[in-house]
């Protein structure tokens, strides 16, 4: 039987989905960390250096680095490469931005750590409009 | 939000879509942040290389450029981070012509918005300065926490869609580093070791960055015993974002909020995490980003932009020499330093030594995987602990090095 558990948020940007969960305790640069034409992660120190995001619910703990990311999102969803979520603990600007600009589903500040809250191959409602994120196990 | 009822026109359309649709996405990114409504910003500096625009971010713009000159125009100045590709350079970087006209289309859409293609993050050491105060929607990381830090000023990263919303309605959501509150420090870091070379102060604002963490968090230094140079705290800062996505820092006696550290301090002295930092740590830094020992493909020189004093340093080191034949030596800089460097013969005297100088370009926005592919680049060395840092995912073997450590290794080929 499947258990159903919830976590709320901040309102986030974007329409609900659900999906696979793919989860780390690193961090989040679409320019530092993605090979984006492949859709894995490509830069060897990363949690998850090698795993495919593409169509999974990412969920890391921060965003970091540059601005590029906020062009990226967009391109990435054009060509169907973009994760389905992004859900982080704590955003920054750019982040937040680049979700508003390519229409992704997206998250941020929990009542508590959403990376130890979801765990990899988690089946995962997101509803950014209402600021919750169910867990399906 | 609260919105005027100017704002209020502009999202009914009266402004035309160009406008209409940038407050929509401006306004949700501000409900995102609980801002409670906009701020009029002087000056938008626009991040939009065609490498993170892609043909889905051209046809944006494209569609956007289709509009009424009224409805399209920018209503602040604007101006442009490096573009993705040097459009008189780019063939002897066997980078393709796909490339070429992709930037060519991005172009034309910006000049048809009235954007200034100054092609340039280091646009504090060339055009207007910001003055402390002025509210500002700035792109490029190292751009935002040098207005931010140095010139007080008042900026939140804004990533290119959002910095094109700011040209398009002349304002941004007010949250985050607009806001006083925000702006006082919450880390104190004691520093007990005297960086020198841009190197150096690279990796200060890296390990800084890493320990601060996060974009609200804001570190502040004390223990720097001369006054750094502009190019010094461009490195810093640029670092410092980098690691840690950090947009403002307060340096006691040198930047404008902190001539009084005690007024920038949240929560009293003791109380806030930071620590010392040591030679130790900065040898620490420098040992683990640079493990690779022998050939060396390419010395990168960039992120950020060279100013013009740091283009008359490198001719200076290299006179006399010259680039290693299996090694390539790259240095960026901004058209309006280039232009410069040509009148003062400087760029002669680069071009002499085989140094390859591009304008208008960072290395790291112009295609660099398949670009060191192209030219069988893999090991890289730069003074950048910027650079260092990104390119780790664009599959290079990077080291942090001095700069004179970067030419002499350029020079013989291996380091």
């Amino acid at each position: 039987m499947t258990e159903q558990t919830t976590i709320k948020g901040h309102r986030g940007i974007g329409e609900s989905v659900t999906g696979i969960a793919l989860v780390a305790e690193d961090n989040f640069s679409a320019r530092y960390d993605l090979d984006r034409v492949n859709g894995v992660f490509s830069r060897p120190a990363h949690a998850l250096f090698g795993e495919n995001y593409v169509g999974r619910i990412l969920v890391l703990n921060t965003a970091k680095g540059g601005v590029a990311t906020s062009w990226m999102l967009r391109e990435m969803k054009s060509r169907g490469m973009a994760p389905a979520a992004l859900l982080l603990n704590i955003s920054n600007p750019i982040m937040a931005q680049g979700a508003a600009f390519a229409g992704l589903c997206f998250m941020d500040r929990f009542d508590g750590d959403i990376t130890s809250f979801v765990r990899t191959g988690d089946r995962v409602a997101v509803d950014p409009e209402a600021g919750r994120v169910t867990v399906m196990r | 939000m609260k919105l005027t009822k100017y704002e209020e026109s502009m999202i009914a359309g009266d402004f035309g879509y160009p406008r209409q649709q940038a407050l929509q996405q401006q306004i949700e990114v501000g409900r995102f942040f609980d801002a409670a409504d906009f701020v009029e910003i002087s000056q938008v500096h626009l991040m939009a290389d065609t490498e993170s625009l892609g043909e889905a971010g051209v046809r944006y713009l494209e569609e956007l450029a289709g509009y009424p000159r009224l409805e399209r125009s920018v209503c602040v100045p604007t101006i442009t981070d490096p573009r993705g590709i040097d459009l008189c350079r780019y063939r002897a970087l066997k980078q393709n012509e796909e490339w070429a006209l992709l930037e060519q289309r991005a172009i034309s859409a910006f000049e048809s918005f009235g954007i200034l293609m100054t092609n340039t993050c280091i646009n504090y050491q060339i055009f207007q300065a910001p003055v402390f105060g002025a509210h500002l929607a700035f792109g490029d990381t190292g751009s935002v926490i040098y207005a931010n830090s140095v010139c007080g000023a008042r900026s939140n990263f804004e990533g290119g869609p959002a910095a094109l919303a700011a040209a398009f309605t002349g304002r941004a959501p007010r949250y985050g580093y607009h806001l006083g509150k925000n702006r006082r420090a919450t880390h104190l870091f004691t520093v007990d070791y005297a960086p020198g070379d841009l190197a150096d102060w690279g990796a200060l604002g890296a390990v800084i960055g890493r320990r601060t963490g996060s974009y609200w968090n804001v570190p502040a230094l004390t223990g720097i015993t001369s006054t750094p140079t502009s190019d010094q705290l461009k490195h810093f800062g640029a670092a410092l974002a980098s690691y840690g996505s950090v947009p403002l820092f307060h340096i006691d006696g040198v930047t404008p909020e902190a001539t009084d550290i005690g007024r920038v301090l949240s929560g009293g002295l003791l109380s806030l995490p930071g620590g010392r930092i040591t030679a130790a740590d900065i040898k620490n830094f420098y040992s683990e980003q640079g493990r690779h020992k022998g050939k060396v493909d390419v010395v990168v020189l960039a992120a950020p932009q060279l100013s013009l004093l740091e283009m008359h340093m490198i001719a200076t080191l290299i006179r006399g020499r010259r680039v290693h034949r299996d090694t390539d030596f790259v240095i960026a800089t901004a058209p309006e330093v280039k232009a410069g460097c040509d009148r003062m013969g400087i760029t002669v005297a680069l071009d002499e030594a085989g140094v390859i100088v591009l304008e208008g370009v960072c290395f790291y926005q112009m295609y660099a995987k398949e670009t060191a592919r192209a030219n069988r680049w893999k090991t890289l060395v730069s003074n950048s602990a910027k650079l260092v840092n990104i390119i780790q995912g664009y599959d290079y073997v990077p080291v942090l090095a001095t700069t004179e450590q970067c030419v002499d290794a350029a020079v013989a080929g291996k380091i």
